[in-house]
């Protein structure tokens, strides 16, 4: 929780004066949710999960020396640069860490950011990108029908994740202050710190925001319960029955991070990336010989549930979903994440 | 803005070629590939444990996870014996010596050869090509022979002609401190030794579970059968190591592939205790 | 956490479904049926979800509204698969399911196509009135949020929000396309019919979903294929909603040899739906089951639309994509 004890100093603005601040950065790229613009109650666009997780990402270039291809740890930006009639498109080495700005994430997005650093720190390309981020994250006035973030943990005003906090009251100004480190930088950086401050404006609104932070009673819960026996509820058959072993919810998802890996080449040259992969997917387990150790539909159903709301509990005490709801809205078949917490609660 | 250092990358392997290739097995489908690093100061970074595996990288084909067959006292190049099965594999045979690659590692962890296993007769039983990282241990065992009590191999493949490291054998039923035996699963001509499936051997040697551990590594069925007679010898779970084998991508535990409930087994394993084992769902 | 969401049927729907339920309740008491493939209530109005009841009580879970975005035969051999594949076939059970006209139709094919077996399955026809579309439902609401509550009338439609305001609008307005170009809307294929049937409906312009795709040049026509694809995240939901796409190992799967690259690109989006339609030429019955499941809103549908079309044209008319049960060579 980096964010509980940051000093906090409420700014006012308007969207655009912070906008066009922004833009005034040198060398910081900002990219700006929809949720900034009209303030549309729920979790929006899930732009966050592209800076985190960018598909297709280079690991390696792969160059023909001699009559082998050997490895280089150099930068590919995308397949149509991997021309293989010209030597030079490819040598775009990135030596710094990119900035950026992610305007306007509701906090459940943020969240994921933060659980997901538990699971991803030891992976340097993730590490160094997400450092890069800056997240100015626009707190929830209400949210949709789907909406769960507090049953998970979280909240409407839950701030872990972010750098700089928003509050948006429909009235064209933000009320924004700095909830950690980076977000005090670039709120210096951004020259709108000194002036503008309202002290104790909203200190009633900032107090409040931690009320419902972090309600662990699910977490304490699920954590309690016995693995195998989750393992082995019958509810997982019917929830099998219905599921259609698409990726829709792991794709949506903020906090699903498993990912692939493969080699494209051509002629010359070539790259190693790494894309989203799904644990719905049947090849996602397959052995080279043939045995699948999650070979049938309700494995690959259950192991989703069961890493965002047991295994993940037991590496990291936390759970891995922020409750955006996204699952809920796009499931083809109705597969409601709160109904399977519900389900996994009851078993004894 | 802060610098960014591209070799600071888990994905980045080390450059390495092939030195030599042994053809192990009689149909071609086993060979065991010495690799050297190209840059020769890359040994001083390599350190690994028996039990522990690499990601062998062939460049436009991409990754195999293979247990590392050398000890960690051959320090003349690593050793992988690799089994023709996919993408990666098939390539990596079709490579001749020469040929250059990719080692990422060493990855996972290893038999706890320093830890639990210190001071304890060790039984190592393996079916078919399995034996790989055990041959690692083994030849770790020998190396500080005297921190051990007895040690028995028990090994068992298809035919005399799927048996690994066979010059190595030879030497080793010389020692009179192995306890070796050497099955195959059917009669054969020209073979003389044991004939029978490894459970059915394991039940006629009986190795006693006093003092001791039992490191396993072979295909499920046979890991299946050889517990029960393991189970009437006395054997807790807590005594039998197993070395696992699951799809693998990142090696550094967060791509998901190789998750068996709550473990990486990239990470956490390839071995554990199959007391533990029992603890977790079995998706392996 | 999550409950039963309010849905609220009066009418014609109101009277299939009760029908439906006591129907369903008596072939599993007559031991006709084991299984029964069909809708029931889910956690939110607009999404009823998929189930295969197993036993004769939950008959009453049932249900049927303008809501069914999925096509059910495309479980069916997976339940046969899973259920009776196996078992001692004597007792001569099957599995139930309900089959509108498209479903009927894909249930057709894959008899014919030899992945199920007519014998083991026990159709219940309904004529279908076009199912609504989620998205134009999401576009239409787009500043109330998604509603708590609907009630469903035989021409009108009330959704009721969270803020207890109620929208009333004429179903005809959410139908989806494929529905209202839909020549065939009675079952081809059932056991038993619950309501009439309709008859063809005679359509004036079938294809033209897609003219305004067709009157662009080649430069046009791609820009349009790229824009409107550039948002597949590659979930497969269309692949695996599709009751045709029943492939054990789907061609962007397969490793050895690699059909094509795995990453979102559009290289291989677009490779991926133009090969995915194909597959599907002459096969599609425009359910459009792959489109109504996109979390992205792709319109992948066009180009089976288009291949029906250019079937039509190629060989002369004899609408591949609508089975006949006369056709001699089908």
């Amino acid at each position: 929780m980096n964010s509980m004890d940051t000093p906090k100093k409420l700014i006012q603005l308007s969207k655009e004066d912070l906008l066009s601040a922004i833009n005034g950065l040198k060398d910081v790229s900002y990219t700006v949710s929809p949720n900034f613009n009209d303030n549309a109650p729920g979790p929006g666009d899930n732009i966050i999960k592209r800076f985190m997780f960018p598909q297709p990402e280079p690991l390696l270039f792969l160059e023909r020396e001699g009559k082998d291809m050997v490895h280089r740890p150099y930068c590919v930006i995308s397949k149509s640069s991997l021309n293989p009639d010209d030597d030079t498109s490819h040598h775009t080495i990135s030596d710094t860490v990119a900035e950026t700005i992610i305007l306007g994430i509701r906090p459940c997005d943020a969240r994921s950011l933060w659980l997901n650093r538990l699971a991803c720190e030891e992976d340097n390309l993730f590490s160094r990108r997400v450092d890069g981020l800056i997240i100015f994250g626009l707190l929830c006035n209400k949210g949709l029908s789907t909406c769960f973030c507090e049953d998970v943990g979280g909240g409407h005003q839950d701030v872990r994740g972010m750098d700089v906090a928003m509050i948006d009251d429909g009235d064209g100004e933000l009320r924004l202050w700095a909830v950690s480190k980076k977000g005090l930088y670039i709120l210096n950086r951004l020259g709108i710190y000194e002036d503008d401050i309202i002290d104790g404006l909203m200190e009633g609104a900032t107090d409040n925001s931690h009320e419902k932070v972090g309600d662990c009673s699910l977490l304490d819960e699920l954590m309690s319960k016995d693995m195998l026996t989750l393992y082995n509820a019958p509810f997982w058959q019917d929830i099998k029955d219905s599921c259609l072993n698409c990726g829709a919810c792991t794709f949506l998802c903020p906090t699903c991070y498993c990912f692939d890996i493969q080699d494209e080449a051509y002629g010359k040259v070539g790259r190693r990336i790494r894309y989203w992969d799904s644990c719905m997917f049947p090849l996602f387990t397959l052995h080279a010989s043939g045995h699948n150790p999650r070979g049938e539909k309700i494995y690959r159903v259950r192991n989703r549930f069961m890493h965002k709301f047991k295994y993940f509990i037991e590496r990291f005490s936390h759970i891995s979903c922020v409750g955006c709801g996204r699952c809920i809205i796009h499931c083809p078949v109705n597969i409601d994440v709160r109904e399977v917490i519900g389900l996994m609660r009851a078993v004894s | 803005m802060k610098k960014d250092n591209i070799l600071d990358n888990n994905y980045l392997p080390f450059a390495a070629r092939i030195e030599d290739i042994v053809i192990e097995s009689e149909d071609g489908s086993l060979k065991t590939f010495k690799i050297v690093f190209e840059d020769e100061a890359d040994w001083e970074k390599w350190r690994h444990e028996p039990g522990q595996f690499a990601m062998l990288s062939v460049a436009g084909k991409g990754e195999a996870p293979i247990g590392i067959a050398s000890s960690p006292y051959e320090r003349d190049g690593l050793l992988f014996t690799v089994n023709r099965a996919g993408v990666v594999t098939t390539a990596l045979h079709e490579m001749a010596v020469g040929a250059r690659l990719g080692v990422r590692g060493p990855l996972g962890n290893g038999f706890p050869v320093d830890g639990d296993l210190k001071g304890k007769n060790i039984v190592i039983i393996a079916g078919g090509f399995a034996f790989t990282t055990l041959r690692a241990t083994l030849l770790y065992l020998l190396e500080n022979r005297g921190d051990f009590g007895d040690i028995t191999v028990i090994y068992g493949a298809r035919t005399p002609g799927m048996l690994l490291y066979r010059n190595e054998f030879l030497d080793w039923e010389k020692r009179d401190d192995i306890n070796l035996y050497v099955t195959i699963d059917r009669e054969a001509e020209g073979w003389h030794g044991l004939v029978g499936f490894v459970p059915q051997i394991v039940s006629q040697v009986n190795p006693s579970p006093e003092g001791a551990r039992a490191l396993i590594c072979g295909p499920p069925i046979m890991i299946k059968f050889t517990m029960p007679p393991l189970e009437k010898a006395g054997w807790q779970d807590n005594q039998v190591y197993l070395s696992l084998e699951n799809r693998m991508k990142c090696g550094i535990g967060i791509c998901g592939h190789c998750s068996s409930g709550p473990i990486y087994v990239c990470k956490d394993g390839p071995v554990f205790t199959r007391a533990f084992l029992n603890t977790i769902p079995q998706e392996y | 956490m999550a409950n039963i969401s309010s849905f609220k049927v009066i009418g014609i729907n109101k009277e299939i479904e009760d029908r439906l339920r006591e129907r369903v309740r008596a072939l599993f008491d007559k031991g006709v049926i084991s299984y029964f493939i069909g809708y029931r209530g889910g956690t939110l109005p607009w999404l009823p979800r998929p189930f295969i009841a197993k036993r004769p009580n939950e008959a009453d879970l049932l249900v049927w509204n303008s809501f069914l975005a999925l096509n059910l035969a495309n479980y069916a051999p997976q339940a046969l698969r899973e259920y009776l594949s196996g078992k001692d076939g004597d007792n001569g059970a099957k599995i139930g399911i309900v089959a509108t006209g498209c479903w009927s139709r894909n249930i057709e094919l894959l008899i014919k196509e030899n992945q199920i077996d007519r014998d083991q399955f026990y159709i219940i026809g309904i004529s279908s009135r076009g199912m609504l579309s989620r998205n134009a439902l999401f576009s239409m609401f787009k500043d109330n949020g998604y509603p708590e509550e609907i009630i469903e009338y035989d021409h009108d439609i009330e959704f009721i929000f969270s803020d207890k305001s109620i929208k009333k609008v004429n179903r005809w307005e959410l139908v989806r396309a494929n529905c209202k170009s839909c020549a065939v809307p009675d079952p081809v294929i059932y056991d038993e019919m619950i309501g009439s049937l309709q008859g063809k409906r005679s359509i004036s312009e079938p294809f033209n979903e897609i003219a305004f795709i067709e009157e662009m040049d080649a430069d046009g026509r791609w820009q349009w294929f790229k824009t409107a694809f550039k948002d597949c995240i590659r979930c497969y939901a269309c692949r695996n909603a599709c009751p045709l796409c029943y492939c054990p190992t789907c061609f962007v799967d397969d490793s050895r040899p690699q059909w094509l690259g795995k990453s979102i690109e559009p290289e291989d989006t677009l490779m991926f739906h133009l090969l995915r339609a194909f597959h599907c030429a002459g096969r599609c019955t425009d359910c459009g089951s792959c489109e109504a499941v996109c979390p992205k809103g792709i319109p992948m549908r066009l180009l089976t639309k288009k291949l029906i079309k250019d079937a039509n044209e190629l060989f002369d008319n004899l609408d591949l994509g609508v089975y006949s049960p006369n056709d001699p060579d089908f």
